[in-house]
């Protein structure tokens, strides 16, 4: 029975803002926008974290990441003595400590990485020369494409053999097939053996590292073997006019552990072995599982931001309806004096007028839904920005649009409720 | 409902309305009305303005409560009621005509005069085939679907006559009811009124017209919020008790 009233009621608010279209669409478009932003917002939000993340992911949560850095003390001293030979760096016996003291351990890939150009006839490309072990493509993610990768024969005669990514197989070869044949790095020659993939790559991957100046998908990856007779230790580095002489044994280890949750305790435990050998502060450990946890941090806060850009537009959509339910209850004070004498109780006007306003705000909300699942798509495609539209988004904008109807809709409701029915009768 | 004709439907006993304007600024707009209205009876109200017919009517119609005095309406003294059983009062046993139509402009013709039943909660489908009956009654069969603003001003009354009588209430409280028509017109509406007295509807009627006024029974004029004179109209019939309008 209730019900049935309840249902009249709203048909009775649909009817009466059909009467005026225009100005319900107007009112309604605060609420759609409301909508829609606070959905493409976090779905754009959703979508770069989700980006962010599976750059981390691709890194490896089980690793744990060594770096050599220059020492900051040495950079200075190099200012003022050119020329001097800077020792810095992780060592070939960090790795063997690493790999014997810390528990838990599954792998560690000690690797070299040498910038220089690559030949091929007459085209020079620059890029990173990788020194590393065969057991690479197991520890970090590699996807053979063609051939072979690196082997443990080619370590142990440490062989001119080289592997290249896709990337720089397309710039070095781009009419031949650049299996068997050789390369030129430095004064060597490597005969290429294979192609690989970095997996989860993507597309735009290239452009986007060319203005980090980390070119991702342009390595050359030869035995640590051959790296180290090739180059040797002592590493000469020209720039402008002058020229550094480096001696750094490996530029990154990484430590594969066994489990996920050896990642947090082992950490510290390596920052301890390597500060024991290493008095001056030269190296650096990423654990990409805490960069991924940061990452989760990150994102609530932009979720957050983006979030409340949001809101504050469903509030002045919110402030939109009440405004024109404000005009509408004194446009039809007469019909409430009549609604009143024909036995209507204040409450009635007030569901009336609170009814009326909901069914603005959802009907704005729902719209708001389609519009906002909508561009992200749009976005999507436009800017090849990655969306990722969240249900509890969705659930989150309509139930606000809904909450903005009844918050907003109380105060006109209840000012039309407490209208005098006889001042309203005589209402023009 | 067993109807004799000298049962009191209405009955106001020392009945005061005085609006306070702040300060000591006091109108004394009704000072101790005495009034009895029999059921069947058709009774109007004139008066020059300021006379307190206003205050009358709306006392009269329960949109208002009186300063002092008692207001018995059936056998209730509604005086002392609050707003949301007033509103009830005014639902069940009050039809209200007014001079300007008063109809939803968003609602059909057969949805205004369901106004009053969707109120009380009644189930609308049910009493669907009694609000056509009520539009034929008056006239208007043929125009269920339309808005008011497709109907003339005499048709849109005729709408607020057939609501009026939709709650069968005790008492139907036309206020100028032909205020806005034209003489024609208007006397199809009230001829429409003096049907439904003959079929047992009590009828009090506010208006400055006398020519309207001299179709009822008894005709009271007031005075700076007094009844100055009664005039018992002695040509027209009082109806008997088998007259009584079926209502299903």
């Amino acid at each position: 029975m209730l019900t049935v009233q309840f249902l009249s009621t709203v048909r009775l608010g649909v009817k009466s803002l059909m009467l005026h279209k225009l100005r319900s669409m107007l009112t309604m478009l605060g609420i759609i926008f409301g909508v829609c932003s606070v959905i493409a917002m976090l779905a754009i939000g959703e979508g770069a974290s989700y980006e962010a993340q599976e750059a981390i992911k691709r890194l490896g949560s089980n690793n744990i990441l060594i770096n050599s850095i220059k020492p900051p003390e040495d950079t200075k001293q190099s200012g003022a003595g050119r020329g001097m030979m800077l020792d810095y760096g992780l060592t070939y016996k960090d790795g063997s400590r690493i790999q014997t003291t810390i528990p838990g351990v599954k792998r560690v890939l000690p690797m070299r990485i040498i910038r220089e150009n690559v030949r091929f006839n007459r085209s020079e490309v620059p890029c990173q020369v990788i020194g590393t072990l065969p057991f690479y493509t197991e520890v970090v993610g590699l996807e053979v494409v063609r051939g072979r990768f690196l082997s443990h024969v080619d370590e142990v005669h440490a062989n001119n053999v080289c592997v290249l990514t896709v990337g720089l197989a397309q710039r070095l070869f781009p009419y031949e097939d650049p299996l068997q044949h050789s390369v030129k790095v430095d004064a060597f020659y490597y005969r290429v053996i294979g192609l690989v993939r970095e997996t989860g790559t993507a597309e735009q991957r290239p452009q986007k590292a060319k203005t980090e100046g980390e070119p991702i998908d342009n390595n050359l990856y030869i035995p640590l073997a051959t790296s180290r007779t090739r180059f040797g230790e002592v590493l000469m580095r020209r720039s402008a006019g002058s020229f550094e002489v480096e001696r750094v044994e490996l530029h990154r280890i990484t430590v594969q552990m066994e489990d996920v949750s050896a990642v947090e305790t082992a950490d510290p435990q390596i920052k301890t072995v390597l500060s024991r050998f290493h008095d001056k502060n030269d190296f650096e450990v990423i654990v990409p599982l805490q960069l991924l946890r940061q990452a989760e941090r990150t994102k609530q806060i932009f979720n957050i931001v983006l979030g409340s850009i949001a809101a504050i537009s469903l509030l002045v959509g919110g402030i939109g309806i009440m405004n024109i339910m404000l005009a509408t209850v004194t446009e039809r004070t007469r019909e409430i004096g009549v609604r009143r004498a024909l036995g209507a109780k204040k409450r009635d006007i007030t569901t009336q007028f609170l009814v009326e306003t909901v069914v603005l705000s959802v009907g704005g909300g729902l719209i708001g839904v389609v519009v906002g699942i909508l561009t992200p798509f749009v976005v999507s495609h436009l800017t090849e920005m990655k969306t990722i539209i969240t249900v509890w988004s969705v659930f989150l904008a309509f139930g606000i649009s809904g909450a903005v109807g009844i918050i907003f809709g109380l105060y006109p409701a209840n000012a039309a409720a407490s209208l005098d029915p006889i001042e309203a009768l005589r209402h023009e | 409902m067993t109807a004799s004709p000298h049962e009191l439907m209405l009955r106001i006993v020392g009945l005061r309305k005085t609006y306070e304007l702040g300060g000591d600024n006091r109108v004394h707009a009704l000072c101790g009305v005495n009034l009895n209205v029999e059921r069947g009876c058709y009774l109007a109200i004139m008066g020059p303005s300021g006379s307190g017919k206003s205050t009358m009517l709306n006392l009269l119609g329960c949109l208002d409560r009186p300063t002092a005095g008692q207001y018995f309406l059936g056998d209730e003294d509604v005086s002392r009621m609050d707003d949301d059983e007033l509103s009830e009062v005014r639902g069940q046993r009050i039809g209200f005509i007014f001079q300007s139509y008063n109809l939803i402009a968003q609602l059909t013709v057969l949805e205004n005069i369901q106004v009053p039943l969707f109120y009380q909660g009644r189930n609308l489908k049910e009493s669907h085939d009694r609000c056509v009956e009520l539009a034929s009654l008056v006239g208007l069969a043929d125009r269920l679907d339309h808005r008011p603003n497709q109907l003339s001003g005499g048709q849109q009354q005729r709408v607020a006559v057939a609501r009026s009588l939709v709650n069968d209430p005790l008492m139907i409280l036309a206020d100028e009811p032909t205020g806005n028509l034209d003489s024609k017109t208007g006397a199809e509406v009230l001829d429409l009124i003096d049907r439904l007295n003959r079929g047992g509807k009590t009828i009090v009627l506010v208006t400055h017209d006398d020519r309207v006024a001299s179709r009822a029974h008894r005709i009271i004029h007031m005075k700076d919020g007094l009844i100055d004179r009664e005039v018992v109209n002695r040509q027209i019939e009082q109806p008997g008790p088998a007259a009584v309008l079926q209502n299903s």
